[in-house]
């Protein structure tokens, strides 16, 4: 499995496509590492800066809709060759979504008011996430204080990430 | 309890239910281009599984951009060209002969009412007008599909609209699905199938029912569903007029795929559209629009005619039958690109390609170029195009470009007039 702890990036727009998080001009590479500087790049919102907020970080939290538009899977590999591992959102466009998991990688739903709660409470703080994948929960740690939130993934997205992804689940079942 | 189009679609398709949510599916179909496809050969070929599940079953095209415009494209275009020929896919469409995607494919009858198609391209929902449940996916699922033949997805839930009412003249197709979108939001119908039903549906030629489809997925859906018919059995029967003794007998067999009258919806709509004007997008969502009387007079520096959406036939000679006789304006660029071969050649042999010149186009030859911003009309910053495509997100027709999504018939009006404009106003049916 992925290593899924981490600071967090906060994300605060809905319908965020994939063509702002890896745009159509890069997908003339053919190897994943060449994703790596143009995360995010079309990206326009204020006091973001895709290069210097992106670094070091290994989860997104975001709204609603999160990797909607194409179904280019450049999308999830421009966030994992950065070090992301987990999107937390709202909801997702359900190809990202998939992707994701067929990634090994995370895309968790949590509830409207919990966002909301989360980016009242952290967001333009240092927080980073502890992951306890076995039990649902993910634990948001800044120096002060912590925070322990349930999630919910389907159970055959659980078994795609204890995989390391559908190829490898597939290969074995199919 | 009944079941709908995607129910049973799924049901017959089923090979394994790892949990009770989820249906691995088997595949009539998977679908290739060259920008999705490669990084799934390369890991196969990593993997030391370089090997496909039927050659027969596996359809791909070179056609985002094509002719290649620099070496990263060329490579692209040379992994699928080698991997094609290494495992002896015969429906394998390269210069000369290729075409987009989501119009090519069906032009050649590769789908078919009840089929199951994949294909690395979110716009593959465009091959749900034959009755088939037929998704985008991405490389990983799309590297399973060529390898296996499966794919996993959620068991479908299904939104039904029903389109009522009688198309006024000069509304389109286009027009239909842009308002679908405005009324039900980028994320509207996320996770779920569409099924369009109605007297409009009925009424739609193929070409139409693709155009309504292909932006099924702008609404965040899985695929979008037209109940095979007539007409669908119609367009498809020089394919399969070996399969049956007549249209009759196909139609009564691809019946099994139409859903029963108590078939659960997740949701049902009513869509009217006796009164629905002429549509466009505004910003960088395809669910900002608005009539396109409200945007009278936004300026333009281009105007895209082409893609998977708007760039068949009928798309051109709507264009076509409004550009007639006119120039367009000298500040815009006009370009249109005949989605497949055959259009191309329709498009000249009914002197449509003479209009548009005469008009000012330049006509561009089959790809999907400009509408992803790769190649054949890129934006520079601050630009706007006038575009038959069905995405508008900020950058995607080149970084700092906007475009305003519309049909062929408000295109051309625009390309005329130099800013957005009503159809009508040409003459415009
Ligand atoms: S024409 Fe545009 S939307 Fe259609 S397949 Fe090509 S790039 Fe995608």
């Amino acid at each position: 499995m992925k290593d899924f702890d981490g600071s967090v990036l906060f994300l605060d727009r809905s319908d965020i496509n994939t063509d702002e998080i890896i745009p159509a001009r890069y997908l003339t590479e053919i190897s994943k590492e060449a994703l790596k500087p143009h995360l995010l790049e079309d990206l326009n919102m204020e006091e973001f800066d895709p290069q210097a907020d992106v670094a070091g970080k290994r989860v997104i939290v975001t709204r609603s809709n999160f990797g909607c538009g194409s179904s280019r899977e450049h999308a999830p590999w421009a966030l994992e060759v950065n070090g992301i591992t987990v999107v937390i959102a709202q909801s997702f466009a359900r190809i990202f979504r998939q992707n994701m998991f067929n990634c090994g990688m995370l895309a968790i739903e949590l509830p409207d008011e919990m966002i909301d709660r989360l980016f009242g409470r952290y967001a333009g703080q240092a927080v980073s996430v502890r992951m306890d994948f076995t039990n649902s929960r993910l634990t948001f740690c800044t120096p002060e204080d912590e925070e322990t939130v349930p999630f919910v993934i389907s159970d055959f997205d659980r078994r795609l990430v204890e995989a390391g992804g559908w190829v490898e689940f597939a290969d074995s079942h199919y | 309890m009944g079941q709908t189009i995607a129910q049973k679609i799924f049901e017959s398709h089923v090979v394994d239910r790892p949990t009770p949510d989820t249906y691995v599916l088997r595949l009539d179909a998977v679908f290739c281009h060259e920008i999705t496809t490669p990084m799934a050969i390369n890991d196969l070929v990593a993997r030391g599984k370089d090997r496909v599940f039927d050659s027969t079953r596996i359809k791909a095209v070179i056609d985002h951009v094509t002719p290649a415009k620099d070496s990263k494209t060329a490579t692209q275009g040379k992994i699928l060209r080698e991997w094609a020929r290494r495992h002896a896919i015969v429906d394998f469409f390269d210069i000369g002969r290729n075409g987009v995607c989501h119009a090519l494919f069906p032009e050649k009858g590769f789908v078919r009412p009840g089929y199951t198609v994949i294909m690395g391209d979110s716009h593959t929902c465009t091959h749900g007008a034959f009755g088939a449940f037929a998704a985008g996916v991405g490389t990983t699922d799309l590297e399973v599909g060529i390898l296996k033949g499966v794919c996993a997805f959620r068991a479908p839930s299904s939104l039904r609209i029903d389109i009522t009412g009688t198309l006024p003249a000069g509304v389109f197709a286009k027009d239909v699905i842009l308002s679908i979108i405005g009324r039900l939001g980028v994320n509207g119908a996320t996770d779920k199938v569409i099924e369009f039903h109605g007297p409009v549906i009925g009424a739609m030629t193929m070409e139409e029912r693709m155009t309504l489809c292909n932006m099924a997925v702008e609404a965040g859906a899985t695929c979008g569903i037209c109940p095979p018919d007539r007409t669908t059995v119609d367009y498809l029967w020089p394919f399969i007029k070996d399969d049956f003794d007549s249209p009759e007998a196909a139609l009564e067999a691809y019946r099994r795929f139409a859903p029963d009258e108590d078939a659960v919806y997740d949701r049902i709509v009513t869509h009217d559209v006796a009164a629905l004007a002429p549509q466009a997008t505004f910003g960088y969502k395809p669910d900002n629009v608005k009539d396109v009387s409200e945007l009278v007079g936004t300026p333009v520096d281009q105007v895209y005619i082409g893609s998977c959406t708007n760039g068949r036939i009928e798309d051109l000679r709507i264009a076509a039958q409004i550009l007639k006789g006119h120039t367009i304006h000298p500040r815009v660029r006009g370009i249109v690109s005949p989605a497949t071969p055959r259009i191309y050649d329709q498009a000249l042999r009914e002197g449509i390609i003479a209009t548009f010149m005469e008009a000012g186009f330049c006509v561009t030859n089959p790809t999907c170029g400009a509408c992803l911003g790769m190649s054949n009309g890129v934006l520079a910053e601050g630009e706007v195009c006038a575009a038959t495509t069905n995405r508008n997100f900020n950058g995607r027709m080149g970084k700092g470009g906007m475009v305003h999504l519309m049909s062929p018939a408000t295109a051309a009006a625009t390309a005329i007039a130099g800013t957005i404009a009503n159809s009508d106003l040409y003459g415009g049916r």
